[in-house]
């Protein structure tokens, strides 16, 4: 039994490559693992795979190898204990916002009445500041408002994980720190398992307890899992004046710029884990030195018995 | 005219202006020529000096209009019968050929949109079938069934079952992937999914098919009534050649113009309630 409510092991994914023999992996022996009830995000450059992760955890792409656990059972193929926010919405266009919401919530719980199931749908509704919206046309929303009923649609399903595969990439700077901080909200009151891709760093450092970091792709591994050790309930405008915040960015924005293209094409061993690390623990005098070598003990630590 | 006027009323305005030109200018050109001489005894006789045969000018057509749509269900015989009649027949033979082409049509195209092997199995039965001229089906259809009627109605069918095929087909195919991947993420069936997403989504799609399709199916109408003759307004425009009566021909014409744009207006409306903007 694994101590994780997530375990990722050993996960592969090739494509094959016209006219070589030998497919091109993405990335392999991937492992890491998610408790229950933490917010880890994922962050690395295009083409590490970090979407192709999301879809195995999700079930809607099968890895070329290794697996991922859920709650002690094998993820094979979409369910709905798995609840997605894509980037693009995907809301259905024909329906309207509350049908949107209804949609997942009758395909969770078919046997409800009428009336439980609106009144669920209308409680996540509110959750993310759209009760007045309920029979407008997504399409008579914007971006933002468009995603907050794609969150209050996954959130409503009350899946066991939720994943989120970039979901303020397409918003525009001063829409995505406010929903960012409805979703920081949300999520305390749900305390649910929650996966995020991410691009933008102050994005997971203001979500995220832990930040598993890639490095780039082909032959990507996961590299590193920064925990964010910054006291909750956070907020956009006070995160920055926490002593831990720059420690961690600039731990990351390192990690990012300058080591994941070192890392690049150099695949884990089977079984191996990312090194755990704690910036904010580290005792860095400036940023102007190098990059911290990290103790190769402290990732035997890591690995978890398995 | 005056700037303050909708674009809608400037268009109404300007419909009716050129109606009125239009039908002045046609009026015109087909008045007989002014007589210089005297009528002789025998042209007297036949009540004018123009020898020459003249298409019926508008005026003559609106009071047909008036007389044949005030009592349009008249029936005096086979080569007599009421406008209303004719078209009534012809519109039961479009709406069933079309009603049998729709209940193959679109779970045909729903299999085709959803299963590339049954798209790429059917695909050159379809691209053979298609570019045939439905008329080309007629004798052989007049042989195997043996009933001009039924023959009439199969030629609606087999003209009307391409384009909502196809679109169907089409829409299924072309839905987007991340709805589909929202109805696998929520675990619904396959038939759900069908029904709650596929369907909808492509909606648009099939209701444009069949605007094609009933469009096709008029036009193709009055020429196969035309060959089996009996009733319709395809054989109506026929007899009435015969006949030469072209007034009535302009004038059934013009009733196969009206219907038509009816049938479409009627698609077209029901297109509204399926369309949804992203």
């Amino acid at each position: 039994m694994s101590q994780y409510f997530v375990h990722v092991q050993n996960l592969a994914k090739r494509y094959p490559v016209k006219g070589e023999k030998e497919p091109t992996t993405i990335y392999e022996n991937a492992n890491f693992g998610i408790h229950k009830g933490e917010f880890v995000c994922i962050i690395g450059h295009s083409g590490c795979g970090k979407s192709t992760i999301l879809n195995a955890l999700a079930g809607l792409d099968e890895p070329t190898e290794g697996g991922v656990i859920m709650d002690g059972q094998e993820v094979v193929g979409p369910s709905l204990d798995r609840g997605i926010v894509f980037q693009n919405y995907s809301l259905l266009p024909w329906l309207t916002v509350f049908q949107n919401v209804y949609f997942g919530v009758r395909a969770r719980w078919p046997g409800w009445t009428k009336e439980k199931l609106d009144d669920h749908c209308n409680k996540y509704l509110e959750m993310v500041g759209l009760g007045g919206k309920g029979k407008l046309k997504p399409s008579e929303l914007s971006g933002g408002m468009r995603q907050r009923v794609s969150i209050a649609r996954a959130f409503a399903t009350e899946p066991k994980l939720l994943l989120l595969d970039e979901p303020f990439g397409a918003l525009d700077a001063l829409t995505r720190g406010l929903i960012q901080e409805e979703l920081v909200k949300i999520w305390e009151e749900t305390q649910q398992t929650v996966f995020m891709i991410t691009h933008d760093v102050d994005e997971a450092i203001l979500l995220a307890d832990r930040i598993i970091v890639m490095s780039n792709g082909p032959k990507a591994r996961v590299a590193e899992s920064v925990v964010v050790d910054i006291p909750r309930p956070r907020k956009r405008s006070t995160i920055i004046d926490d002593p831990g915040y720059y420690k961690i960015r600039n731990y990351l924005v390192d990690f990012l710029v300058n080591r994941s293209e070192e890392l690049s094409g150099k695949s884990p061993q089977p079984n191996e884990y990312p090194v755990t690390v704690n910036p904010v623990a580290i005792n860095r005098p400036s940023d102007t030195e190098p990059p911290i070598v990290i103790d190769q003990a402290a990732e035997k630590l890591s690995v978890p018995a398995a | 005219m005056p700037l303050n006027m909708s674009l809608r009323m400037k268009s109404m305005l300007l419909t009716v202006v050129f109606s009125i030109v239009l039908l002045g200018l046609w009026e015109l050109v087909v008045q007989p020529p002014e007589s210089t001489e005297p009528l002789t005894e025998y042209e007297m006789l036949l009540g004018s000096s123009d020898q020459e045969a003249r298409v019926p000018p508008p005026s003559k057509v609106i009071t047909l209009a008036f007389k044949e749509l005030g009592d349009p269900f008249y029936d005096a015989g086979p080569n007599d019968k009421g406008i209303g009649i004719q078209l009534g027949y012809s519109l039961y033979r479009v709406l069933t050929g079309f009603f049998m082409a729709f209940l193959i049509a679109i779970p045909a195209g729903f299999l085709i949109g959803m299963s590339p092997l049954m798209y790429q199995t059917l695909n050159p039965f379809i691209q053979l079938l298609r570019p045939i001229s439905p008329l080309a089906w007629m004798p052989l259809a007049l042989f195997v069934i043996r009933d001009s009627e039924a023959s009439a109605i199969f030629v609606i069918f087999i003209c009307s079952i391409w384009p909502m095929l196809v679109n169907t087909a089409f829409g299924v195919a072309n839905v987007r992937e991340d709805w589909l991947k929202v109805a696998s993420t929520h675990e619904l069936s396959h038939l759900r999914t069908a029904f709650t997403v596929i369907l909808p989504a492509a909606a648009p799609t099939i209701l444009t098919g069949m605007r094609i399709s009933i469009g096709i199916a008029w036009l193709v109408i009055v020429a196969a009534e035309m060959l089996v003759g009996g009733t319709g307004i395809g054989y109506y425009v026929w007899n009435e050649w015969n006949n030469l009566d072209l007034t009535a021909v302009i004038f059934s014409i013009l009733m196969i113009g009206l219907v038509g744009m009816i049938l479409d207006l009627l698609l077209s409306s029901a297109l509204k309630f399926v369309e949804y903007k992203e």
